[in-house]
This record gives C-alpha cells, sequence and structure tokens, in this order.
C-alpha cells in the first residue's frame, strides 16, 4: 500500500493546482498603470469637436473613466449601472469614445440616456492603446492626483460599484 | 458526383487563396516590415489570447502592429517598442517574460523537476542490494537448466 502513497501526494497536488487554475479568469490581464499618473491625453469632445478635453482638467477631483462604443455589446449591459450612477451624482464619469463613428455615438447615448459628464471622442484608439485598453467596456478610478487606482475589465455590475468603486472612491475623497 | 466534388474543392481552394492573399499587404519597406513582423511574433494579443499580433486580425491586433510600425519607422530601437507595450499592458504582451522574482520558477521549474527526477533514479539505483554471488546449488541448478535438464531437488 505504501508505494501508492508518493504517485497519490504527487495526483494531489496536481490536482490542486489545476483547481486554482481553473478559477482564475484568464481574461483579467493586472493593469501594469494601477497607482500610475493616468496617460495624458488632449481629445476632441464627442459632442462638440472644437472643445478639448484633458485629464488634467479633472485635478483636484476623484472621477471614473470610463471606455465605450456604440458598437460594443457587453456596454449596453453595463449602462444602466453607470446612469444609476451619475444619477446619484456622487463620482463624476468621463467616457471615452472608443474607436467610434461620431454620429453613432450621439446616437447611441441619445437612445440609452447620457450619463457622462463629458466624452471624449478617440477615433483612432490611441489613448485607448495608452490606457491599455483590450476589451470594452473598461472604467478606471483616477484619484485627485491624477494617479489611476482601480481598473476594472468588462461590463460594471451594480456589485463592483457598491463594494469596490464607489467605498474606494469615498476613502480617496476623504484623504 | 466526383466532378461536382472536385469543383467544390476547387473552389474551397480558391476562396482559401483569395483570403490568404487579402491578409498581406504590400510591403512598402520589407526591411521595417520584416522588423514589424518580427517584433509582432513576440508580442501577445490580449484579445484572443493564444495569438501573437502577427497571426491575429483582432482590431487591436492591427492596431498595434499599426502603432509598432510607426514607431519603428521613427526610429525607435525594438526594446524602446517593446517598453513602450509593458507599459501599457504589462509583462502579459510578451511571450517569452522577462525572469523576475514572480517568474523565476516558470523558467527554472522544467530544470528543477529534472534535476529532482534524476536525483530521485540515483538514489533508488543505489538503495537497490547489490547482487549476492550464486551458491554451489544455484550453480548446478542453473547448469543443468541449460543442459536442457529440469531442475535436481
Amino acid at each position: 500500500m505504501r508505494r501508492f502513497i508518493w504517485p497519490l501526494a504527487v495526483f494531489l497536488v496536481l490536482v490542486g493546482f489545476l483547481a486554482a487554475g481553473l478559477r482564475l479568469n484568464p481574461r483579467e490581464v493586472p493593469s501594469p498603470l494601477i497607482n500610475k499618473p493616468a496617460p495624458a491625453f488632449n481629445l476632441p469632445q464627442l459632442h462638440a469637436i472644437q472643445a478639448s478635453i484633458n485629464p488634467t482638467d479633472m485635478k483636484g477631483k476623484v472621477w471614473l473613466f470610463n471606455v465605450w462604443a456604440s458598437w460594443c455589446v457587453s456596454c449596453r449591459q453595463e449602462h444602466p449601472v453607470l446612469l444609476d450612477l451619475a444619477k446619484r451624482g456622487t463620482l463624476p464619469v468621463i467616457g471615452l469614445d472608443y474607436k467610434d463613428d461620431r454620429e453613432a455615438g450621439i446616437a447611441w447615448l441619445r437612445e440609452h440616456g447620457d450619463p457622462y459628464m463629458l466624452s471624449a471622442y478617440d477615433r483612432d484608439g490611441r489613448v485607448g492603446i495608452d490606457y491599455g485598453v483590450y476589451g470594452v467596456p473598461e472604467s478606471f478610478l483616477i484619484d485627485k492626483n491624477g494617479a489611476i487606482r482601480y481598473k476594472h475589465i468588462g461590463p460594471l455590475t451594480p456589485k463592483v460599484l457598491d463594494e469596490k468603486i464607489l467605498p474606494m472612491a469615498k476613502d480617496l475623497n476623504g484623504a | 458526383m466526383r466532378n461536382v466534388l472536385i469543383a467544390f474543392i476547387a473552389t474551397c481552394c480558391w476562396m482559401a487563396a483569395a483570403i490568404g492573399s487579402e491578409a498581406a499587404p504590400a510591403a512598402a519597406d520589407p526591411v521595417l516590415e520584416a522588423r514589424v513582423n518580427k517584433l509582432a511574433e513576440e508580442l501577445r494579443c490580449l484579445v484572443c489570447q493564444n495569438q501573437s499580433i502577427a497571426d491575429s486580425h483582432a482590431e487591436l491586433a492591427i492596431d498595434l502592429k499599426n502603432q509598432v510600425r510607426e514607431m519603428l519607422k521613427q526610429g525607435m530601437s525594438d526594446k524602446q517598442v517593446v517598453d513602450f507595450l509593458v507599459q501599457r499592458y504589462g509583462d502579459f504582451v510578451l511571450y517569452r517574460p522577462p525572469v523576475k522574482n514572480t517568474t523565476w520558477l516558470l523558467w527554472a521549474g522544467p530544470f528543477l523537476l529534472l534535476v529532482a527526477a534524476l536525483a530521485a533514479f540515483v538514489i533508488k539505483l543505489r538503495r537497490r542490494p547489490p547482487n549476492a554471488p550464486l551458491t554451489a546449488a544455484e550453480h548446478a541448478a542453473a547448469a543443468a537448466l541449460l543442459r536442457g535438464e529440469g531442475i535436481q531437488q
């Protein structure tokens, strides 16, 4: 019987590793930008071509930077959560309309409601690359000093908002 | 029936060829394009994670490839381009992650396993009892067997 102990132990260790691996989500790649200054940009606004938008405009405020697009299906799923957040008015949200057609983006907001204080318009996706965007929607929580403190990949849910983002924003506002 | 089948296969091949030729854009500068492709093969596409950005046709992969081409055109070195992407997407974009505190086990693991297996093998061999010389009776039994006789008790 004793000769089976070692193979069994090795097998159980292997099963342990595989079980842990199954629970990981390979879609969620940790961002190297956490606790780093949010990349600078100067983009036209979605609704006003002449007006520009710059993250330094938000210095001194805690805000959410939400990457969306009219072609993005999961953005529809996330949209009610953002509308609800906008209604509460505790955390300003700036949008980034990513690789979208301007008309389509504006029409999408008209149809579904506009939770954004402002939306920046990133036609060629360059700012998206600077923020390491690879799966829209993505959201970045940015502190008063302009540093990214948290990144959420995929659609926001009420749970993520209430349990993670809003408590963090509250702490950052208090600090 | 056979002719239909042959025509069908020929059509498929023709379509594959048509799609294939569409995927490779004519390179304006072959030297630059070779550098772009070499780098693109080392970089992981984050949308379809088991493909490099050279293989992938995801929009992000195409954008990243264009970005790489543009930066190389501006005279940046390969390392500068790779650093640019690592700053944004993390080590995950590299198909060959750097050796760090968090990755040394990944790199050394196979060799450690090999050494451990060899060590276990050597220990096992050493522990085996040495072959004792045969007694006179055993010699006689063996000789009898070789002569084709049965064992004499």
